[in-house]
């Protein structure tokens, strides 16, 4: 049985592109807003988890990778992983070096910090990443923004890559701070109703 | 005879919609975008929601310890 294909189906597209993007202008970062603004509207708007169950690039991606490329072992994950407490866990985790991201960028705003060409990975790595970018192209704070969100990006990219490999593809999905957090804003707005 | 039905821990599910993209019958939903809701009238027991879901939080139950 063929399955029938949607224009969303190609998302994953867009979100390899955005990865590449970041390589050749880090200015491109900034696009990634889209994969926060846009599931966070439509839990907050429509109350459902849409945006993973149909549009989420980075999913498909996982699952091209684990599925298509066969470069998953597709083993169970472990309980502790998918457990209540690691999920918000992560979700506090990963919201508190965001704000330390959007601080740094404050920083640079404020001008008593410099502008760090460079891309974190993991919260601890720090690769230079100078290419990307040329000085001056735009307000030094806008550009510390790009590096800053695209090492969030691409943190997130890696592991999710480790897991797609380890477990199951979309093993990221248990734990992709987006997804608990819409998942929670859903909660939310449902309470109450059977 | 069907004789197999997926269910869903609810308690644990994430809601990622990774079962409803593989389910042949469109038997999955997720209709609050809490937890997926696979509807009995549909479902066949092929078993692959159970192999994609990533939590593994689907199991393949038995028709007659559902009735
Ligand atoms: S859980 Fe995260 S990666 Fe998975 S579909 Fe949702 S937003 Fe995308
Ligand atoms: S794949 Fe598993 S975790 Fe994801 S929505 Fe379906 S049952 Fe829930
Ligand atoms: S067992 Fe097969 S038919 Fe039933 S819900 Fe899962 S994927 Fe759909």
């Amino acid at each position: 049985m063929k399955k029938k294909t949607h224009w969303y189906d190609w998302l994953w597209i867009a979100s390899g592109l955005y990865l590449i993007l970041g390589f050749v202008n880090i200015l491109f970062a900034w696009l990634g807003l889209i994969c926060f603004i846009t599931p966070l509207l439509i839990s907050v708007i429509r109350g459902n988890k849409a945006y993973c169950n149909k549009y989420c690039g980075r999913g498909q991606l996982f699952s091209l990778l684990g599925e298509k490329l066969h470069l998953s072992r597709n083993k169970p994950i472990p309980a502790w992983i998918r457990s209540k407490w690691f999920r918000y866990g992560f979700l506090t985790f990963f919201m508190i070096m965001f704000f330390n991201m959007l601080y740094v960028t404050w920083l640079v705003f404020a001008g008593s910090s410099s502008l760090q060409e460079t891309v974190t990975l993991l919260w601890t790595f720090r690769l230079p990443w100078q290419w990307a970018y040329t000085d001056g192209m735009v307000t030094p704070w806008a550009a510390q923004f790009a590096f800053g969100f695209y090492s969030v990006m691409l943190t997130s990219t890696a592991l999710g890559i480790l897991t797609m490999a380890m477990f199951k593809p979309r093993s990221w999905c248990v734990y992709c701070p987006m997804g608990t957090m819409t998942q929670l804003i859903c909660k939310a707005k449902n309470r109450g109703e059977g | 005879m069907v004789k197999k039905l997926a269910k869903v821990s609810q308690k644990e599910c994430v809601a990622c919609g990774c079962c409803m993209k593989v389910c042949p019958r469109k038997a999955i939903s997720i209709p609050r975008g809490v937890y997926a809701v696979i509807d009995p009238k549909l479902c066949v027991g092929c078993g692959m929601c159970a192999k994609t879901c990533p939590a593994d939080v689907i199991s393949m139950i038995s028709r007659e310890a559902e009735a």
